[in-house]
């Protein structure tokens, strides 16, 4: 029970950092296409000026929490994951600097670098924050000690030996950026009036197109690199409430955006953003990293207890397709698990 | 550092996750919250707030930021010494009560004497900016304020690190910390009535200090209150527990220490030219009290080489080695990558910092002010 509450509050932690810092990301990756003169920059700029940093802290409360409620978890995936969560150190505090010393140098060139480097570092963080879940969702090599190292890449394959990055990941990256930059579009077309607004506005729909792309494709290939995802859902098919979700914000977003009513529109891409993470965990869920040298090696959620048990009652009664389901995921459904990743009482 | 647990300390993660992930996580949940969130109404709210309102925001960053700092000390000081813990049989610690896990003496002593500093770098920036502007001649009437706050504040403050929190927090590691006391101290042979060094060179090979100052039984005085008490010596304790970089943590004491008591004497000084109303005008106590600007910066990287130096050769005090502790699966080259990164990124930004605070210090308050609130 307790593995289950700790599970969806790190799950909580992580979908509000994303829906949270998203946006100020976006319009960091925004701000060098959209903007035309230093007015409109600073505009652009004071308006997540107050929140970025606040923003962030989520990603430090969940790291936190991740800590506490899961040390197995945390130890092995990063230490596995050393190399790019360095680079993503190094980027949150290339993009701090860079935001916050732009207006302390009166030099123009002064501040075009710093521009460039917040626009740049922003675009790669979405890319690798993308490509992290990607990881998380295709799996990682876990050996028996559950432990294991990956490099940034390998041959682009998300085989038993993949990299960090590989073909999958990247489109986990891709989706990322387009949906990030969209959600920052989002917040600009309420936080901005005139002329900027507008640009805002339109580039919206190219986003939006992209993005739909991107989500159906990505859609296609996490279940092709790991089917397990559906089993979850094909065995409580009152879930599939999450895909429509997804449908139903893209939509929102679209609709709102075109409507002119840029907050409804904004919070449609704070849905978006939610159903696509909750969707990820669920697809994991109980397993918090699976392993792709066999499931044997997952790291997962310790075996419910009864009351769990209670709790997860197919809402609905087995479908036809739900029975056919189960035999299509018995092969990948989760073993063993070999660690108590829960701590006592918190 | 949230993160380097993780990534560097993996194996000592996965097994204290359950104590010192608790005071981190609240760490993050609490105080950065306040703090970021206050932060961001003290910058930025100043015109579109009441004066009491962005008092309060100040307040509240004040407040997060020391919530912040306890939490991390009380995690540091449950790796110096461990309290209220149970170990399992897979070899993972379990806390027992998070009441005591707070409450560790360490803890509380590390924490007051810790925070001391902060409130020292703060006084001296403050007073350097002050004697700044009159030994340059304008800004005179912001000099003075600077001056009088700031020395004030250093004063009360660096007699507080020296006593109680210095001398409290000395005597507790000499009791728990054997080792670490006789390193810090280089003493070599046990005895009644041990010195004091001022200085001199710790010689491992030999087992003696080269080239000693000493001050005759201070030692003995300082931490049991008597000259003829026995100080355990590093002959007293096997090789094999003796702090990994003895030297180094030897010279981090010493430079801690002398630098502590030279802001007490100078504090002492500007004082009384202070209460004499003769402060702005004695050009040596400005230019001094300038010179000693980075100086609480070296004070305070010292005491935590010292304390973290003096744990050594031990992660979790007397329970895990420090080499039992950090990730296997990343490789040596791997963290002199990260670390030549860091040691870039922390040059660059340390450069950064020191032009950027020239520049708001010589362009004055008013100017920060006036240039703090961006166009909207």
């Amino acid at each position: 029970m307790m593995g289950f509450i700790w599970f969806w509050l790190v799950a909580v932690m992580i979908v509000g950092y994303v829906v949270l810092d998203g946006f100020d990301l976006g319009v960091g990756v925004l701000h060098l296409f959209l903007v035309r003169n230093e007015t409109e920059r600073r505009t652009t700029l004071a308006s997540i000026g107050p929140v970025w940093d606040g923003n962030e802290v989520w990603l430090l409360a969940g790291g936190g929490t991740l800590y506490f409620a899961f040390p197995l978890l945390y130890a092995s995936a990063f230490s596995g994951f050393y190399l790019p969560l360095m680079i993503v150190l190094w980027l949150l505090i290339l993009r701090g600097i860079s935001v916050e010393l732009r207006n302390h140098v009166e030099v123009g060139v002064w501040r075009a670098l710093l521009d460039g480097l917040f626009g740049l570092s922003s675009a790669l963080l979405t890319i690798f924050f993308g490509a992290a879940l990607a990881n998380v969702l295709r799996g990682v090599p876990l050996q028996a000690d559950g432990y294991f190292f990956l490099p940034l890449w390998t041959n682009w394959q998300p085989g038993p030996h993949p990299g960090i990055l590989d073909w999958y990941t990247v489109i986990g990256g891709l989706v990322a950026l387009v949906a990030l930059t969209l959600h920052g579009a989002l917040w600009l077309t309420i936080k901005t009036s005139g002329e900027l607004e507008q640009r805002a506005r339109r580039i919206v729909t190219p986003l939006w197109i992209a993005l739909v792309a991107l989500t159906l494709i990505s859609l296609y290939a996490t279940i092709a690199v790991r089917p397990a995802s559906l089993y979850n859902y094909f065995n409580y098919p009152a879930t599939f409430i999450v895909p429509f979700g997804v449908v139903a914000s893209l939509c929102g977003i679209w609709l709102f955006n075109r409507k002119a009513q840029p907050v409804k529109a904004f919070l449609s891409s704070c849905l978006y953003l939610f159903f696509m993470l909750a969707g990820a965990c669920w697809g994991l869920y109980p397993t918090l990293l699976p392993a792709t040298t066999g499931t044997a090696n997952d790291i997962t959620l310790k075996q419910p207890e009864p009351q769990v048990r209670i709790l997860h009652r197919p809402l609905l009664p087995a479908s036809p397709a739900s029975r056919s389901a189960s035999g299509f995921c018995r092969r990948h459904r989760p073993i063993a698990t070999r660690w108590s990743t829960v701590p006592g009482d918190g | 550092m949230e993160f380097e647990f993780g990534t560097n300390w993996a194996r000592f993660s996965r097994l204290s996750g359950g104590v010192i992930g608790q005071p981190l996580a609240m760490e993050g949940v609490f105080s950065f919250f306040l703090e970021s969130a206050f932060l961001g109404l003290l910058l930025y709210g100043e015109k579109r707030i009441s004066k009491l309102m962005h008092w309060f925001s100040a307040v509240m960053v004040f407040v997060g930021s020391w919530i912040s700092g306890f939490f991390i000390i009380v995690t540091d000081a449950w790796m110096q010494h461990p309290v209220a813990f149970d170990r399992l049989p897979n070899g993972q610690f379990e806390v027992l009560s998070f009441w005591q896990l707070l409450m560790n003496p360490w803890g509380l002593l590390q924490y007051m004497h810790n925070m001391t500093g902060a409130v020292i770098t703060g006084s001296f920036v403050m007073a350097a900016t002050g004697a700044f502007y009159l030994l340059e001649g304008r800004l005179e009437a912001y000099g003075r304020i600077f001056l009088k706050v700031g020395v004030i504040a250093g004063l009360i403050s660096s007699i507080l690190i020296i006593f109680p929190t210095g001398d409290l927090h000395g005597k507790y590691v000499a009791r728990n910390q054997p080792a670490a006391i006789a390193a810090m101290e280089g003493l070599f042979h046990s005895g009644a009535g041990a010195g004091l060094v001022l200085m001199g060179q710790p010689n491992e090979e030999t087992g003696q200090i080269d080239n000693p100052i000493v001050v005759n039984d201070m030692l003995s005085f300082l931490i049991y209150g008597t000259t003829k008490a026995e100080v355990k010596g590093l002959d007293q304790i096997p090789h094999d527990q003796w702090p990994t970089a003895l030297p180094l943590l030897c010279y981090a004491y010493h430079i801690m220490a002398g630098l502590g008591t030279w802001f007490a004497l100078l504090m002492i000084v500007c004082a009384l030219l202070l209460w004499r109303k003769r402060l702005t005008t004695a050009r040596w106590a400005l230019w001094a009290l300038l010179l000693s600007f980075p100086l609480p910066y070296i004070a305070n990287t010292a005491g935590w080489m010292t304390a973290e130096l003096g744990r050594q050769p031990w992660l979790i005090y007397g329970l895990m080695r420090t080499g039992e502790g950090y990730s296997n699966t990343v490789s040596a080259s791997n963290g002199l990558f990260t670390l030549l990164g860091f040691m870039g990124l922390y040059l660059l930004l340390g450069i950064l910092f020191t032009v950027l605070i020239y520049r708001e210090i010589s362009s004055g308050p008013e100017a920060v002010l006036s240039d703090a609130v961006p166009t909207k």
